[in-house]
Formats: structure tokens, C-alpha cells, sequence
């Protein structure tokens, strides 16, 4: 039984995308959904933001990939973290499944989205 | 799956029991919301990776009446995670202490409004400047 090291808790890694994706949510959701739900595609913004040209611009940008990619990410690994910890007050105790399905659903979406961008 | 079962308590339906719990589960919730809207933006991006005619057809969708009512709620979610995230900021965040004073509660979530506010119209500034 040599080499049983505490071994450091990857805890704070999930707990900060949490608070991360918390925080943009809180700050720029509301607006975002107005912008990306209502204003752009009802051009009550200038044409450009709901033009195909205007979407790719931004996603074929740098800056813009990266904003899009940490969006994206951190508003999934949020909800996974708070539906993986909520599931519990509703009487589902954690395991595989619903890792599976919270964080595994966020890594998916994670990669899904830094695929597309590498690919536009 | 799980060979050993250990007693659990049943307590179906123990947070409706409770204004407070009622209100902290519909907090919780809003998550689902927050994870929608990642998925209608993933799902743009997924459109303009396959061309033109793709995400013309997304930003129809968006025109939709189903889709400006599916807006209207992640709105109305995501704008109460919002106000949550920061009405119990004070109780998440460490006490912040500024000249020797520790920071009231109501000022911390007073910040993280005005936060809000200022973020809002910086993002809708550079939306209007970026499309045009």
C-alpha cells in the first residue's frame, strides 16, 4: 500500500467553471438573450448581426472564437455543476450516470464547440 | 448498478413543504435554462459551420412565434438567476473588507446589479458596433 498520496480533490477545477459560467450568465445572460432571442432577429439591430457574413465574421475572428468558445462552455459546465448537485435534492445520489449526463454533457459541448470554431 | 442500499428517508416533495425551499428549488432550476440557452447557441454555431443557406434557416427559426416564447422564458430565467446570483452574493463571497469596514450585504448586491447594468450596456454597445 505504498504511494497512497492524498491525491489533490479536482473539486476546485469543476467549482470554478461553475463560478465562471455563474458569473457570465449573471452579468451578460440577460442581455445576450435579448441580442441573440429577439434583437438581432428581428433587426432591431443593424442587418449585419443576424447575416450570415456578420455570424461568420465573428466566428472566423480570433477574439470572437474565443468569446463564443468560453460562452458556450462555461454556461454548459455551470448548469452541469448545479443539476449534478441539485439532482441530490430531489433524491438522486450522484454516481456515474448522472456525472454522465451533467459533466459528460458539458464536456461534449465543450469540444463539440472548439471543433466547429476550428472548422469555420 | 449499486449493490449496497443503504436507508435513504423518503422525503418526496420536501422543498414545496417551505416558501423558502419552493424559492431555492426555482433558483436551481434556473439552471436548465442557462444550459437551454448554451444549447440554441451551440446549435447557431452548428448551423453557420454548415453554410449560408443553414443559418438562414436558423435565423428563420429565431423569427419563429415557439422561438420568441422559448426567448421570453430563458429570458425571464436566466434574468432571475441573475438577481439570485447576486441578491446571495454576500453569502458566497468571503467577507470584503474595504477601509478597515466590512461591506454590507446590500451593497455587495447593490455592486453586482449595477455590474449587471454596465455589462449589458458595454455588450449591447458592442453588438450595435460589431453589426454595423
Amino acid at each position: 500500500m505504498k504511494n497512497r498520496q492524498l491525491k489533490r480533490s479536482h473539486a476546485p477545477i469543476f467549482w470554478g467553471l461553475f463560478g465562471a459560467g455563474g458569473m457570465l450568465a449573471a452579468l451578460f445572460g440577460p442581455m445576450l438573450v435579448w441580442i441573440t432571442g429577439f434583437a438581432a432577429p428581428l433587426g432591431w439591430l443593424p442587418a449585419k448581426a443576424a447575416s450570415y457574413q456578420g455570424a461568420l465574421a465573428l466566428a472566423q475572428n480570433l477574439i470572437g472564437k474565443a468569446v463564443l468558445w468560453g460562452l458556450i462552455s462555461l454556461l454548459l459546465w455551470h448548469a452541469a455543476h448545479r443539476i449534478y448537485h441539485s439532482l441530490h435534492d430531489i433524491g438522486i445520489h450522484g454516481g456515474p450516470l448522472a456525472k454522465s449526463l451533467t459533466y459528460g454533457v458539458a464536456a461534449a459541448g465543450t469540444l463539440w464547440a472548439a471543433a466547429l470554431l476550428l472548422g469555420v | 448498478m449499486n449493490k449496497r442500499k443503504p436507508y435513504v428517508r423518503p422525503m418526496p416533495g420536501w422543498w414545496r413543504k417551505n416558501p423558502y425551499f419552493i424559492e431555492y428549488m426555482i433558483h436551481e432550476g434556473t439552471a436548465l435554462f442557462v444550459a437551454a440557452y448554451a444549447f440554441v447557441l451551440l446549435f447557431g454555431l452548428w448551423r453557420l459551420s454548415q453554410g449560408e443557406a443553414a443559418w438562414n434557416g436558423f435565423i428563420a427559426a429565431l423569427q419563429s412565434p415557439l422561438s420568441m416564447l422559448l426567448h421570453l422564458i430563458l429570458l425571464l430565467m436566466i434574468g432571475y438567476h441573475s438577481y439570485t446570483w447576486f441578491k446571495i452574493m454576500p453569502r458566497t463571497l468571503p467577507p470584503l473588507i474595504i477601509g478597515g469596514k466590512r461591506v454590507s450585504a446590500a451593497a455587495i448586491t447593490a455592486g453586482g446589479f449595477i455590474a449587471t447594468l454596465l455589462a449589458s450596456l458595454a455588450l449591447l454597445g458592442i453588438a450595435w458596433g460589431i453589426s454595423q
